[in-house]
């Protein structure tokens, strides 16, 4: 009994550390919002020190959300990260130009694949869970839409439904996935604690290359996708997430260079993640994929600098520490 | 709160949030006309209402679909509060009688308070193209000369739930309320409907 206890406790030590981290980060954020809105001058200012503000209030909502989705355990965890996938996959075949034969197919994707992807992280089958979109969405979606019988840019129509599975489904769902994967020998923590890791140096990535590049950014990286990545914001925000995920080693497996290299790879995808939904969205002629979060657009441009970042994380982890 | 209920499950499945693109005064009685490309349609205008225009609103609907069934037929008299027309089959011999029958019907369902939801086309779109209108708007402007008549635009509804289909796919549907207009009785009846879809297309691009 006491043994259990004090192992729930050394579990449970580095999940709820991040978690007052991240409550006093957002405290100091809301402390800086508020003076700021009491001390900038001029329209412009005023305009981003409010987007500023709507950011950090949405933030708190969210950070509230994805507190009590963890205190769940696991199946909090998946709950919410499939109903993240779900509304981005909306906001993504909203966007998408499919024609009218392809409804079946779309509504295998929303219903069929999305709940059964998620079922399978919550039974931990993994053999089936990295197969299951790959492989017989591939074939289903593509069949489906053969047999609906509209030939009219078949190919272009069926990609696209495709990557947008991959994407919102597929690949978001590798970040709960975190929680099936088996014990890390010498690691007291679980795979919870690593899921808070990998969305914290994600998004806290985001942020201060947001905040940097308010800060420091001139010269844009691709211009012609994205005139707000600039690399005076990239390597700030970069550096940042890394040397604070560098610092929070101790509640990971890693060591604190393996910290680093970990992060480098989680900021460097959470960028390339950003910059390809952004070339996404210029293509189609729209600059936020949705309007569900004050100040941050839709779900999608919340969780685009996931998108890469939680399957290599997913498999780093399980190729390196998982025996 | 059975309505309440539908209206909310509707934005729910549409994800439609309408934008009013002017004002609507409070207590006048209008007609809002939209384009029709699927089942779904009154029932997103409808909730998109404000809940005190919602319940002085009333949709028109089809008998041949509405009033068959006990589950539909109390939806549309209870809740809905739908004015059930019968709509003139095309090629019958009183086709024509029919139709004044039924703006009179509309006329009388709007007693001098309710504002009603009508889709001018007369039948849902398949392609999602907005079809030339039916002459049946104007017969009721010309009947009730001082309604105020407001443009609606439905955007993805076509994609939420096509003709033909029985479950929705969720995407996200717009709903554009126009600046309301009104009708000219100098007009004529050409004029006039090219008019009204005209206001009703520019919000395509709202």
């Amino acid at each position: 009994m006491d043994m259990s206890l004090k192992g729930l406790w050394l579990q449970m030590m580095p999940l709820g550390a991040l978690i007052a981290g991240v409550v006093g980060l957002l405290l100091i954020a809301s402390v800086i919002g508020g003076i700021l809105a009491g001390t900038t001058k001029g329209e412009q200012g005023r305009a981003t020190v409010a987007n500023l503000n709507a950011r950090i209030r949405a933030w708190w909502i969210m950070v509230a959300v994805f507190g009590v989705a963890m205190a769940t355990g696991g199946v909090g965890s998946i709950v919410l990260f499939f109903l993240m996938s779900f509304l981005a996959m909306r906001e993504f075949m909203t966007l998408t130009p499919t024609a009218r034969t392809d409804h079946a197919a779309l509504f295998w994707a929303f219903f069929l694949l999305a709940p059964l992807q998620y079922l399978l992280v919550w039974a931990g089958w993994y053999g089936m869970f990295s197969v299951l979109v790959p492989v017989y969405g591939f074939v289903a979606i593509t069949s489906r839409m053969a047999l609906s019988g509209e030939t009219d840019r078949f190919l272009e129509r069926t990609a696209t439904v495709q990557w947008g599975v991959m994407a919102c489904v597929y690949c978001v769902s590798h970040a709960p996935a975190l929680l099936m994967l088996g014990p890390i020998p010498g690691y007291s923590g679980n795979g919870a604690t690593l899921l808070f890791y990998l969305v914290l140096i994600a998004q806290l990535s985001d942020v201060m290359q947001y905040v940097w590049g308010k800060l420091v950014g001139k010269r844009p990286i691709a211009p012609t996708v994205s005139p707000n990545k600039t690399w005076g914001g990239f390597i700030g925000g970069t550096l940042t997430a890394i040397a604070v995920g560098t610092a929070l080693y101790w509640a990971t497996p890693f060591t604190p260079l393996a910290a680093a290299a970990m992060c480098l790879a989680i900021t460097m995808l959470g960028f390339m993640g950003g910059l390809v939904m952004s070339a996404i969205k210029r293509d189609r002629g729209v600059k936020d994929y949705g309007s569900l979060i004050q100040g941050h657009g839709g779900v999608l441009d919340r969780i685009d600098s996931l998108l890469f970042a939680a399957p290599v994380f997913f498999h780093l982890i399980r190729f390196f520490y998982v025996p | 709160m059975i309505s309440g209920t539908l209206a909310f499950i509707a934005r729910l499945i549409s994800g439609a949030t309408a934008r009013w693109t002017a004002p609507l005064e409070p207590g006048r009685q209008r007609v809002f006309f939209a384009n029709h490309t699927s089942h779904l349609d009154f029932i997103i205008i409808w909730s998109s209402l404000p809940p005190a225009m919602r319940a002085m609103t009333r949709p028109v609907a089809g008998s041949d679909y509405w009033g068959k069934g006990a589950m539909k037929r109390h939806l549309a008299k209870k809740v809905f509060n739908a004015i059930l027309i019968e709509r003139p089959s095309s090629g019958s011999g009183n086709a024509i009688s029919a139709a004044s029958q039924s703006i009179e019907s509309i006329a009388a369902g709007m007693g001098d308070r309710h504002s009603i939801i009508v889709f001018p086309e007369g039948t849902r779109s398949l392609t999602g193209e907005v079809l030339p209108f039916k002459s049946g708007l104007f017969h009721l402007c010309r009947l009730k000369p001082d309604l105020e008549l407001v443009p609606v635009y439905l955007a993805n509804m076509n994609r939420i739930l096509p003709k033909g289909e029985v479950l929705p796919v969720p995407l996200i549907g717009r709903v554009i309320i126009g600046a309301p207009m009104r009708f000219d009785p100098a007009e004529d009846k050409q004029a006039f409907l090219t008019r009204a879809r005209g206001a009703m297309l520019a919000l395509r691009d709202q």
